[in-house]
């Protein structure tokens, strides 16, 4: 019984490979959240996806990209973990760079006007700067999406400028609305939908993060940029009003594909 | 084969019921879990006793309480489970055994009335239909892929004419060790963490849902408090994660797709269903298998699955089954009848 063990050969020389049951085995990348571990990570994820297209994976049901690894999941009645790993471990090396340079850009609007930012004052004073740097300072940043989970279409997306970071809410909230845009640590992240949460509340965002109608249900994916624009409360509400109507293009915000 | 509409109305759903399938799949990288059925295994008898294919909806049902009514047309069911169940209609009330399929005609009422063993009871419904949402019938409320089921609400089902089937021995839910591979974060936690996970009973406690099952136990101690915690990845159904309390949660179909928890160790698909099944204060006991025999298990578990549904016979269209093995099988009890009237 071995929960971790290596696998042998050429690029896999840095990876290393942990059980997690009889249908699925995570490869770990890293060991910490950095966009260069995420972008090995996008990497080799696009790789499988790839390398199953083509047929070579059969058994492979999905793989899951998160912020340092990632798990491959499969039917242990059709594949065994020492088939898929063997397929995996004749992958040439990544090319970290071409990953990247195919992210798509987001530009989204976020209102921190009014009720949109009830911890705007409270984080400002925390982190001794005034509402109007902090708003500024989190826009200046284009951020990674590293991975999704929490909720579907919740994105964890970083780095945060070192100015803004700080430790979640002692008191976590039991009720944080849809669209609402915060930061905790490192990151920043969109609510898609309610749920009891940490952290910092600065703005609101109208475009749907997640809607189960659309085919591909999550805005956005692992390996995406972000960056966030200001809005007034009246361009807000005219956003929320197009998207209850369905007539949100989500499109609409994103940027030309990231030149390289 | 002529097919009519038939219309069900969900008079109470009990503790909870949902609609499931075998869930929906590629979307745990957006973070929406797989969902779809606790125990696969059953749905897929219940559905070969009621003619649906294997992966056709059925209604998920904790506890007891499920109450339905045929508003009009005829449906055939299929209640998989250990629990006490009746028809009601013009003829007074009947009971019915678990594991074989039955029409119900416009007026009559199905009810779950109680578990004699086990928390989980599916009922299958001849060409129930459900409109899918991401490639899955299955709720998930979190995402806004429908909701549980509450009384008022209606199911339409194609009824067509066929003769009703059994399940003669029905899958045993013994108190078999589960058993689970270690990792993918066992070096989070002391030397002899995997051993005391082994080496004493655990119980189920009352925080048991669709997401996941908490675990009371001897405390499995982390390596030290910086191991508490783990930079997020990946969970998968039978993640057994423990938070800084020591005490295990192994998370389900519903649980979400990531989490910052260590997590000790991997339940294996086989044996998934079966915790699932266990009832608040039943105790269960772990052992480790390395890959090779969990995979080997999950070929066991679906070649057993198959002879099962292979025995599965067609029930005289009469009525007049063979009663007497039905009793020695203990698929009854008390006066012998297909159906007895309660007195």
């Amino acid at each position: 019984m071995a929960p971790e063990s290596n696998v042998a050969s050429g690029v896999r020389e840095r990876m290393r490979v942990v059980d997690a049951g009889d249908q699925a085995f995570t490869i770990v990348l890293g060991e910490r959240i950095a966009p260069e571990v995420v972008a090995t990570v996008t990497a080799l994820d696009r790789q499988i996806a790839a390398l199953h297209q083509t047929g070579t994976l059969p058994g492979l049901i999905e793989t899951v990209p998160t912020f340092c690894s990632l798990t491959v999941i499969y039917d242990p009645l059709q594949a065994s973990r020492r088939q898929l790993l063997a397929e995996i471990a004749r992958l040439p090396p990544a090319d970290t760079h071409v990953a990247s340079s195919a992210s798509r850009r987001w530009r989204l609007p976020v209102c921190y006007e009014g009720d949109c930012g009830p911890d705007l004052e409270a984080t400002a004073a925390a982190l001794g700067m005034s509402v109007q740097a902090l708003i500024a300072q989190h826009q200046q940043s284009e951020y990674c999406v590293y991975m999704l989970g929490f909720l579907p279409g919740f994105p964890f997306m970083g780095d945060v400028p070192s100015a803004l970071q700080l430790p979640r809410r002692s008191e976590p909230r039991l009720r944080v609305p849809p669209g609402s845009v915060a930061i905790a640590g490192a990151l920043t992240a969109i609510y898609p939908s309610e749920s009891p949460g940490g952290w910092h509340l600065l703005g609101q965002c109208a475009v749907p993060l997640f809607d189960p109608e659309r085919p591909k249900p999550s805005l956005l994916q692992a390996g995406d940029r972000v960056c966030f624009a200001a809005v007034d409360a009246a361009e807000h509400t005219r956003l929320q009003q197009a998207a209850k109507a369905r007539a949100l293009d989500p499109a609409a915000f994103l940027d030309a594909e990231v030149a390289s | 084969m002529s097919e009519t509409t038939s219309e069900i109305e969900v008079r109470s759903a009990g503790a909870y019921a949902s609609i499931q399938d075998s869930g929906r799949r590629g979307l745990r990288r957006v973070g929406v879990p797989w969902s779809g059925v606790l125990d696969p295994a059953w749905m897929k008898i219940a559905n070969a006793l009621v003619g649906n294919l294997a992966t056709a909806p059925v209604i998920e049902h904790f506890d007891g309480g499920l109450v339905l009514k045929v508003l009009h047309g005829r449906v055939r069911v299929a209640v998989a489970g250990q629990a006490d169940v009746d028809i009601s209609g013009e003829q007074g009330v009947q009971r019915v055994v678990c594991w074989r399929s039955v029409r119900l005609d416009a007026g009559e009422t199905l009810r779950i009335r109680g578990l004699r063993a086990g928390r989980l009871v599916l009922v299958a419904v001849g060409g129930l239909q459900v409109a899918e949402t991401l490639g899955s019938a299955s709720t998930y409320a979190r995402a806004g892929i429908g909701r549980p089921l509450a009384a008022g609400d209606r199911l339409s089902a194609l009824f067509s004419e066929a003769s009703d089937f059994l399940l003669a021995e029905p899958p045993i839910d013994g108190d078999a060790v589960i058993r689970v591979v270690a990792g993918p974060q066992t070096g989070h936690f002391a030397d002899d963490a995997l051993a005391q996970l082994c080496a004493a009973p655990f119980a189920i406690t009352e925080q048991a849902d669709r997401m996941g099952i908490r675990l009371h136990g001897p405390q499995l101690q982390h390596r030290s408090d910086a191991h508490k915690d783990i930079i997020s990845d990946a969970t998968v159904p039978g993640s057994m994660q423990v938070p800084g309390s020591g005490q295990p949660i192994v998370l389900l179909a519903d649980a979400q797709t990531a989490g910052g928890y260590p997590k000790i160790a991997t339940v294996i698909s086989a044996d998934l269903g079966r915790l699932a099944n266990r009832r608040a204060g039943e105790t269960l006991r772990f052992q480790v298998v390395d890959v090779d025999a969990a995979e080997h298990a999950a070929r066991s578990h679906a070649e057993m699955l198959a002879q099962l549904i292979a025995s599965i016979r067609r029930l005289p269209g009469d009525g007049s089954v063979d009663l007497e093995a039905l009793y020695n099988n203990g698929l009854i009890s008390g006066p012998i009848s297909g159906f007895d009237t309660e007195e």
